[in-house]
């Protein structure tokens, strides 16, 4: 072979092993591309790796595949970390899911101001009941300017406070606190009796940070300050309420209620840091999401049986002008559909018939979520930790208001910045002042 | 050349390209990105953040070169002896060569956890919050980085070092040359160009790898260990912002070419030549 051509075998073996690659990206998830909008097709849908879940869903997608609606549904799942970047890098894409999991709230409406989600309004227009079926809290979190772009498809996770009985029943304090004041005058007495961190903190994940700023601007001024953040309107972030919120947060973290900086600034949430902690008694209270009841359940049973994990909603904040039965966490899961899916009409479908599925409902209890389903009370009653459940239901049923978590409602962007400008107010190498310059600057 | 020439196009050059490109855009990841001019320029050139990354990318950098080099190059040449109690020893200290960044970066967590970790069990070593305190984690983490890399770039020295011909030591002992006159005005200036290899690779590392910081702290405690490719990182898959975290990955690019460049220059490298006998 003469060297010319060795040299152009080798550019066209290159450009062939390029496209082969290519080709190999896009192929596990290309299943209905070619059926087109008349419902023969296949609809993919996007949902998170999970042992547990994922069985329920493939359930659910083989009673819809088993009846009559039009098309097929297939079931593609992704790691937690690698979902986001998949889903946005996916979405501009061919091979975009026609059904896709997501948190609903702000990093949703990047999709719909792109253009890239279906209203799913006149389906539930046409079909008040399937609108009735599901908690009108939860529904909420994925209505973006008064359109529904998403139904839930999972549990519900609002932040609750959790504590340890027998270190509050040591130290002589009576149940969880149902004040602000009370926190406090609970945080001085453990401190004083020698509890380094009276309450835990996972400081290296600054999501955990997130839920006391959260909670406080919430009992301080209510909802709607937050909501003036994310939409850009108002004052945004310059409004007093964020500077007396933070600056209460700041009172909290400097009468050492987490302990020092050095204590609770590598602490971990997902290692089991901090739920071994309140197990342990180094800890008396815990601020997350409802999942912490499974996770104590799974780690530390008897602590659990033996009565002694309490829970409870935030304090309330004496004459602050949130309402205390708000709620704060992730509202619940949503399954969106792309508008420009090729098999829309199944996507659609699957969607509007396979959520408040009986079966698929009863499942998901069992597996211990606490569906946003109206008249799920009875189910979750009847279950093993019924009394937990029907409390996160009953919370979630009578909540006049359910903030999504910022991290998830704010754009990525913001959201970032907040979290890292959140995580220095912790350390103290950021001020409440500085705290609402940076973010409204 | 030209097979040689579309790979390194495509795969190098073309790339390189792509971000200079990115970083005079605004791209969320949809769509297509619009050009925005110099807008994440004098952004970067004001973020303090930007700044702070750097320098402390610089001062891992440095303080990763003092600390790693001798220990690599002393294990090094000891290893490159042929007894075989040290062919044991090497291979066990090369242990961490064989460990992905993801399993060093779990373990040592799991060791240094300020509530659970192994060294709270141990005396003395339990008063300290080896990732909790913003001080202190810049050493945990150099530490970690040492432990890491020390046995890859002691491979480079010890296979130099054997190829050192035993003959010139065996002329410098009968000239009544002792152990530390060999290592050196032998050992030392024929290990120069290892030397600037290994110095290369450590200081255009330390501009592009973050992997075991993002996993060992995330750049915690707040920002205390967040240096400037971690910062890119963040910008880039984190916030979504591309085109600013293109602008930052172009400063790195420039920094770590800069310097590759800088050290092959002050050294003497370009004009290599063989200091062997017989070649």
């Amino acid at each position: 072979m003469s060297p010319r051509r060795l040299t152009k075998v080798a550019v066209s073996a290159t450009t062939l092993a390029l496209l082969g690659s290519m080709a190999a990206c896009g192929s596990d998830n290309t299943a209905g591309g070619s059926g087109g909008g008349e419902g023969g097709g296949t609809a993919d849908v996007w949902a998170l790796q999970d042992t547990t879940l994922n069985p329920i869903e493939e359930a659910s997608i083989q009673r819809y595949n088993d009846g009559d609606g039009p098309g097929s549904v297939k079931l593609s799942t992704f790691g937690n970390d690698p979902y986001k970047q998949r889903l946005r890098t996916a979405i501009n894409s061919p091979q975009a899911p026609d059904v896709f999991f997501n948190w609903g709230g702000g990093s949703l409406k990047e999709y719909v101001d792109a253009g890239k989600i279906e209203d799913l309004t006149p389906i539930l227009d046409a079909d008040p009941a399937l609108r009735d079926a599901f908690l009108p809290s939860v529904l909420a979190g994925a209505e973006i300017d008064g359109k529904q772009y998403g139904l839930p498809m999972r549990g519900v996770q609002p932040v609750l406070m959790y504590g340890n009985k027998e270190v509050l029943t040591a130290n002589g304090i009576d149940g969880m606190p149902a004040t602000w004041d009370e926190l406090l005058a609970d945080v001085a007495t453990l401190k004083a009796a020698g509890l380094t961190t009276p309450i835990a903190l996972a400081g290296s994940q600054s999501w955990t940070e997130l839920m006391w700023a959260e909670y406080l601007l919430d009992r301080v001024a209510g909802p709607e300050v937050f909501q003036a953040i994310r939409d850009g309107e108002g004052q945004g972030w310059n409004d007093p309420a964020v500077l007396e919120a933070m600056t209460m947060l700041k009172q909290l973290i400097d009468a050492g209620a987490f302990g020092t900086a050095n204590d609770f600034s590598a602490t971990e949430y997902d290692a089991g840091g901090t739920t071994q902690l309140l197990a342990n008694g180094d800890a008396a209270f815990h601020l997350m999401g409802s999942w912490e009841f499974t996770n104590q359940k799974g780690t530390n049973p008897d602590f659990v049986s033996a009565g002694n994990l309490l829970y409870a909603p935030f304090p309330a904040v004496e004459g602050g002008a949130g309402d205390p039965s708000n709620l704060v966490g992730n509202v619940s899961n949503f399954y969106s559909v792309t508008s420009a899916s090729p098999n829309k009409q199944a996507a659609l479908e699957y969607v509007k018939t396979q959520l408040n599925n009986p079966d698929y409902v009863s499942e998901l209890i069992a597996a211990g979520d606490v569906m946003p389903i109206a008249g799920a009370r009875e189910q979750l009653a009847a279950t093993e930790d019924g009394d937990y459940l029907t409390t996160v239901y009953d919370l979630t049923e009578n909540a006049s208001n359910f903030q999504l978590s910022w991290d998830q409602d704010l754009s990525a962007d913001e959201a970032t910045k907040m979290l890292t400008e959140l995580s220095n107010l912790f350390l103290g190498v950021q001020t409440p002042e500085g705290f609402v310059a940076a973010m409204a600057g | 050349m030209a097979p040689v020439l579309t790979f390194f196009g495509v795969f190098a050059v073309l790339p390189m390209v792509l971000v200079v490109y990115l970083s005079f855009t605004d791209w969320d990841g949809f769509g297509f990105p619009s050009l925005s001019g110099g807008g994440n320029w004098s952004r970067a050139l004001q973020d303090p953040e930007v700044g702070r990354s750097l320098v402390l990318t610089l001062v891992f950098m440095v303080l990763g070169w003092v600390v790693q080099t001798p220990i690599a190059m002393m294990i090094g040449v000891w290893a490159a002896g042929r007894q075989r109690n040290r062919a044991v020893l090497s291979s066990i200290f090369f242990l961490p060569v064989l460990l992905s960044t993801a399993a060093i970066a779990l373990l040592w967590s799991a060791v240094l956890d300020g509530n659970f970790g192994l060294t709270q069990q141990l005396p003395f070593l339990d008063r300290f919050s080896f990732l909790g305190d913003q001080s202190l984690v810049i050493y945990t983490v150099a530490w970690v980085l040492t432990w890491q890399y020390v046995p890859f770039h002691t491979l480079l020295y010890q296979s130099a070092a054997r190829g050192i011909p035993v003959s010139i030591y065996e002329a410098a002992t009968i000239d009544g040359a002792g152990r530390y006159k060999q290592f050196f005005r032998i050992t030392l200036p024929l290990l120069r160009y290892t030397l600037i290899t290994s110095t290369v690779l450590m200081l255009v590392g330390s501009v592009t790898t973050f992997d075991t910081i993002l996993l060992l702290t995330n750049g915690g405690p707040g920002t205390s260990t967040r240096i400037a490719p971690l910062y890119m990182y963040i910008t880039g898959f984190g916030a979504f912002e591309f085109g600013y975290a293109s602008a930052i990955a172009v400063i790195l690019l420039v920094l770590g070419a800069g310097l590759s460049l800088a050290v092959t220059r002050l050294t003497g490298f370009r004009k290599m030549s063989s200091q062997q006998e017989g070649s």
